[in-house]
């Protein structure tokens, strides 16, 4: 064997020897590392609410999440890969969930459990509750439910392996901690008069500006046409504000994301002249 | 009545019609009835509260505060309350009495060196409404962070996404186009600011405020101990997120060695404004909120909020009580929840003790033959949303598949009857035996949890603890006995009751109330078959949308966790709209966290985790 020049190994048609036939698998490099990530997710090991006791109740004998290789929950974020949101996110919790969220190596992933975590649930107008942990952190999986039954939470674990099947060690937005560096931590909200992301900055100051000025504060003015349309048309109103939604985030974000996106490239290129190199 | 007539050697016999006329002879100016209609007890002059108060718990024997909270009158009198609610440890009805201050620079005397329960109580009035309590040693936020705007209970504080007073929202009902909340808040957030917000000079007080009055001596005060060394008084932060303290609470102790000085319980963690949303539902709207206040016995939760309701319809003309059937059945639910929680509240218990797992597996196999049922019954298996005002909201149903249940992976089908016959007679009390057998005489179990978390009999009633924890400091007080309701006083069982006032005989008396709740399921087997077929539902027709009249309602039950009161108002109109006026919940877990303070002071910091697993907390309902 040594004597093998290994890139004839890349022909398919390379002679198996005999002492090798069927100990042999042929895979890409990919399917390999995604199979060992899933196969292992292990979540940290804490609650919020209601879902959390669904949660336990899933990770118990009569469900088993053991059998998917998640069994093994870890109290310190360090050493976990997948967050599980499970219950209402409160203003006054998110602060700890953010930080717990950028101690945790990559690759890390997160699951929205339940109603209250994907958007606010049954609490989505009280006063201390942030409706949706994805106004603060990215998630990868949605369950819905109020709590979602062990059935559910089981579901969404396996939807959470199919998308770490599906991700492509060749394309660096999949797999951006590998090769181009940890991703930015999420900035930690700040408990002032009220909750305060630092993301927004720019925006409260433009509106506090505005309210010196004797501007409404804070409310957002729809254009009238809009505004009447939404009493009567359901869907138009619906499209209107997500649009307005849509180029608000923009204007927040625009820096950041060209920041981010440069550095990334500045990266690959960095990459590919070391493979080139070689 | 004449001042020898009413001035008996032993007022603590007094019942409670007559101690309304004891404290008005012996406070002519300072004691008034509640004349408002609906309403009962007395109003106190607030500059002469804690007199009066005082002549309340030492004369008339009212030991036990239950519940203390505000309620905001805008509009009606332009005034707040505080509205208390106090019982005797021998048992009977309620001394109800009220404090009222005007809504500007509102204050009101702290009841703490009285009653050390209103504690948490005040701190939470002035939290919300802004109340201040002139008195209190330790008034700051309990439930928002300090440094939070504005009092949000108060009925002219209006959340972010503040749509309407009442529900249902014009935008959902009856025309039905839904419009998100975000989508007119400009910050696309549950988010609001004052106007005058000052970014650069924003600080973040929410931390530093915990450490205040903490007495922090890092590195800064040497205290000498008793072999001469010099250490250092050293701050640990347990929680919010760390896995033992049941849900998300946090501990700020301070340590001076391995000896805890000081423990201050920090919530607020997952309060998520049940009580404002409270205000803003119908009154049926919030019956499957209560579910998830302790979400773990939802069925018990949806018993005290029914009966809070039922006695307030009860004060109006058209009010039939519940049929016998939906209070055997009442009877049947609340006790399958109480042994369920207590099967998970050991389990838990022994894994703060170390026993990672292994027996609340034991507990959970058992839970999830009991969820099943609830499931087939109420549709869903935590959130049973299961009692309407007048009875529940369907009959058992004939047979129950369950999947807890599975042999060979074939889904079981059973006649409900059987099914529960065989859990009440066979399962449970083989799972409570199994429990006993294995843990009771553990020597690692005795040798960690005899004598720690030690709570005498005195400070448990005087710091308003409830349950588990106050019976297992000998004090057999049990609201299904001390204040009957449903169909208890026809069921035949004991209040269980230990002595020692440890985390042991707290582990015991959960063991001994299994056993009990076991006893009544055995008396209520014969009573369901015996009312099969009869109705389920007192009102007409299943209309569950109560007119309620006007007036004040305290209900209370004997939740796993301890007492679980409601305080409900209703000012509504008899012909529009409802919804309640104030909705309150006295819970149980909350205030017995009054007591871990002082429980764990002078304890190792290994026993903390410990003697809160002990309390039993579930953070739904501590922090509401």
């Amino acid at each position: 064997m040594s004597s093998l020049d290994l890139r004839q190994l890349h022909d398919t048609e390379f002679p198996i020897p005999d002492e090798m036939n069927g100990n042999v698998a042929i895979t890409s490099l990919s399917k390999i590392y995604n199979w060992s990530r899933r196969s292992s997710i292990w979540p940290m090991l804490f609650g919020l609410a209601c879902c959390a006791i669904e949660m336990i109740a899933t990770a118990a004998a009569r469900y088993d999440t053991s059998r998917f290789g998640m069994e093994v929950m870890r109290a310190s974020p360090r050493q976990s890969d997948l967050m599980i949101v499970s219950g209402t996110v409160t203003k006054k919790m998110v602060v700890p969930i953010v930080r717990l969220y950028n101690q945790m190596p990559e690759p890390k992933y997160v699951i929205a459990m339940g109603a209250c975590a994907s958007g606010g649930g049954p609490f989505k107008e009280g006063y201390n509750v942030v409706s949706g942990i994805d106004q603060y952190i990215p998630v990868d999986v949605y369950i819905p439910g109020c709590p979602p039954t062990p059935q559910a939470l089981l579901h969404g674990l396996i939807s959470l392996q199919k998308k770490i099947d599906g991700q492509s060690l060749a394309n660096m937005d999949d797999v951006p901690w590998y090769g181009v560096g940890p991703s930015d931590p999420v900035p930690v909200p700040i408990l002032g008069p009220d909750i305060i992301d630092p993301r927004q900055m720019e925006l409260i100051r433009q509106q506090a500006a505005a309210a010196a000025n004797g501007q409404a504060y804070g409310i957002r003015e729809l254009p009238a046409a809009a505004m009447d349309v939404a009493a009567k048309k359901v869907a138009k109103a619906g499209a209107a504000g997500a649009v307005a939604a849509a180029t608000a985030t923009a204007v927040v974000d625009e820096a950041t994301l060209a920041a981010r996106l440069e550095r990334r490239m500045e990266a690959l290129s960095r990459k590919r002249a070391l493979a080139s190199k070689n | 009545m004449t001042d020898q007539m009413i001035a008996p050697a032993a007022p603590g016999s007094l019942d409670s019609g007559d101690v309304a006329g004891y404290l008005k002879t012996k406070f002519p100016d300072a004691v008034k009835d509640d004349t408002r209609q609906g309403y009962s007890g007395v109003v106190i002059d607030r500059n002469r509260l804690v007199e009066v108060a005082e002549s309340i718990k030492n004369e008339l024997g009212y030991n036990y505060l239950s519940s203390a909270t505000a309620v905001d009158y805008l509009g009606i009198e332009d005034s707040m309350e505080m509205v208390y609610h106090a019982y005797r440890t021998s048992g009977g009805g309620p001394l109800v009495f009220k404090a009222q201050t005007p809504r500007e620079n509102a204050e009101i005397p702290s009841l703490i060196d009285v009653w050390p329960g209103a504690d948490f109580q005040e701190r939470e009035a002035y939290d919300l409404y802004g109340i201040h309590f002139p008195g209190h040693p330790n008034q700051k936020r309990i439930l928002m962070w300090e440094g939070f705007e504005g009092h949000p209970m108060r009925k002219d504080w209006k959340e972010a996404y503040y749509e309407q007073e009442l529900k249902p929202f014009d935008s959902r009902w009856p025309k039905g186009y839904a419009r998100r909340a975000e989508e007119l808040n400009m910050f696309g957030k549950n988010v609001k600011y004052p106007s005058d917000l000052n970014l650069s000079r924003l600080t973040d007080h929410s931390e530093s405020s915990l450490y205040s009055g903490m007495g922090l001596g890092v590195d800064v005060e040497p205290v000498p101990d008793s072999e001469g060394l010099q250490t250092d008084k050293l701050v640990v932060n347990l929680g919010p997120h760390h896995p033992s303290t049941h849900g998300v609470f946090r501990m700020v102790v301070t340590l001076n060695g391995e000896t805890i000085d000081q423990l201050e319980p920090v919530m607020g963690y997952l309060h998520r404004n049940h009580e404002k949303i409270g205000e803003r539902n119908a009154w049926n709207h919030n019956m499957p909120f209560t579910d998830r206040l302790d979400y773990i016995s939802s069925m018990s939760n949806n018993l005290g909020y029914a009966q809070a309701v039922e006695k307030l319809m009860a004060l109006g003309a058209r009010y039939t009580p519940p049929t016998y059937r939906a209070e055997v059945i009442r009877v049947l639910m609340v006790e399958l929840t109480r042994i369920v929680n207590h099967l998970w509240a050991i389990g838990f218990l022994l894994n703060d003790l170390g026993a990672f797992f292994t027996p609340s597996l034991y507990g959970i196999a058992e839970r999830e033959k009991v969820l099943d049922f609830f499931e087939a019954v109420s549709g869903s298996r935590m959130m049973c949303n299961y009692m309407r005002f007048g009875g529940v909201f369907k009959d058992l149903p004939e047979r129950i598949r369950s999947t807890a249940n599975l042999v060979n992976d074939q889904v079981r089908d059973f006649d409900t009857m059987k099914y529960l016959t065989e859990l009440i007679n066979d399962s449970l009390p083989r799972a409570i035996d199994e429990y006993d057998r294995f843990l009771t005489d553990s020597e690692i179990i005795k040798a960690r949890t005899q004598g720690v978390g030690y709570l005498p009999a005195e400070m448990a009633i005087a710091y308003s603890a409830a349950g588990p924890l106050l019976r297992g400091s000998g004090v057999a007080y049990d609201v299904r006995r001390a204040e009957p309701y449903s169909i208890y006083p026809e069921l035949d069982f004991d209040v269980a009751v230990r002595y020692n006032g440890d985390i042991y005989d707290r582990y015991l008396i959960r063991l001994d109330e299994m056993r009990e709740s076991v006893r009544i399921l055995k008396q209520i087997l014969p009573r369901l078959e015996a009312t099969k077929g009869e109705s389920i539902f007192s009102g007409n027709k299943a209309i569950y949308m109560p007119r309620v009249p006007i007036g004040e309602s305290y209900g209370r039950v004997e939740n796993p966790k301890g007492e679980l009161g409601y305080y409900t108002v209703s000012q509504g109109d008899p012909k529009g709209p409802q919804n309640p006026w104030r909705y309150h919940v006295r819970a149980p877990s909350f205030i017995n966290l009054t007591a871990l303070g002082p429980m764990c002071k002078g304890q190792k910091v290994a026993d903390v985790v410990a003697i809160l697993g002990s309390i039993d907390i579930v953070l739904g309902e501590t922090d509401r």
